[in-house]
């Protein structure tokens, strides 16, 4: 259990910061590089790490098999549903500009709303993918 | 870049490879910062470098890691590599020059993302509001890609890893 200590304690130590970063790229889209996409990926690759370190089996104790499936569903979910969400307002499918009063503010939402769609999509797809991957044995 | 390239093709080493692509991709990120493309460079840098190399490692894991030698060589792939790889090089003669203003892609639709994308949208970077906002049904098609190329892989391989072998718990 002690080998690797200077991994295990660095990946500790990273593993919120990485976090921390993927939100931050993921909200922080609208004004600087980044978006959904890259915050998934960066999300994602957290668990990959994790993973790399202590195992898939303590992996899965922090994040359930079910979590990154249902990421993937909701935030696809998410991303139409705001697209419908526009229809009920009364605008078009993907309109944002109804969503609020103002139809900046409206696109500020919507543009959020989807980013935080695919930032899940690519978040659950990469986690799941590499946790079946690395559960496979020779 | 051509360097890494070079060794990839003669390395036989599947490990060596697979590190080499990781920076050859790093490189890429760097070539695409300097062309002010951050949001590609960041997806490069996370992706090529970052997931698909512990992915390739992961695959080699379970494979074994040299490339086997082939039965017989077979020379009709190199003509035919030459051929596509020059008229692909011929086709690019027909681009217009590299940041050329008056290319037919800067003078189409993005004056009037430029123009009107902050004032319609708030957002200021135009390239999360083209993605957004725009092109929103174009990013909807990408997520659903995404979404259904890894349930395709979960599909192949996540139910066995999953349920065949379960003797932690």
């Amino acid at each position: 259990m002690m080998e690797r200590v200077i991994l295990r304690v660095v990946v500790k130590l990273l593993a919120p910061f990485i976090l921390l970063f993927a939100l931050y790229v993921q909200f922080h889209g609208d004004y600087g590089p980044g978006g959904g996409f890259q915050a998934g990926v960066i999300f994602g690759a957290t668990f990959v790490v994790y993973a790399l370190i202590f195992g898939t089996v303590t992996t899965r104790r922090v994040i359930p098999g079910w979590v990154p499936r249902w990421m993937m569903v909701g935030g696809l979910l998410l991303y139409a549903g705001t697209g419908i969400a526009g229809i009920v307002l009364g605008g078009t499918y993907l309109d944002y500009s109804v969503l609020a009063r103002v139809p900046t503010q409206g696109q500020h939402l919507g543009i959020a709303l989807i980013e935080l769609g695919v930032g899940m999509t690519v978040a659950g797809a990469v986690t799941a993918i590499f946790l079946a991957f690395a559960a496979r044995e020779r | 870049m051509v360097l890494l390239v070079l060794a990839v093709i003669v390395q036989r080493n599947l490990f060596a490879v697979v590190v080499l692509a990781g920076v050859y991709s790093f490189l890429m990120a760097t070539v695409l910062v300097a062309l002010d493309a951050v949001d590609v460079a960041m997806t490069e840098a996370a992706v090529g470098a970052g997931i698909s190399t512990v992915l390739f490692l992961g695959a080699l894991y379970l494979t074994r890691g040299d490339e086997t030698r082939p039965l017989k060589r077979t020379w009709t792939a190199l003509p035919v590599a030459i051929g596509v790889g020059g008229a692909l090089v011929y086709g690019t003669l027909g681009l217009p020059a590299f940041s050329d203003p008056a290319a037919p892609i800067h003078t189409h639709v993005v004056p009037r993302y430029l123009a009107g994308a902050v004032r319609e949208t708030g957002v200021p970077n135009v390239v999360t509001a083209v993605l957004a906002s725009y092109r929103g049904y174009d990013t909807l098609g990408e997520t659903t890609v995404i979404f259904t190329a890894a349930f395709g892989v979960l599909a192949l391989i996540g139910r066995r890893g999953r349920r065949g072998r379960r003797p932690e718990r």
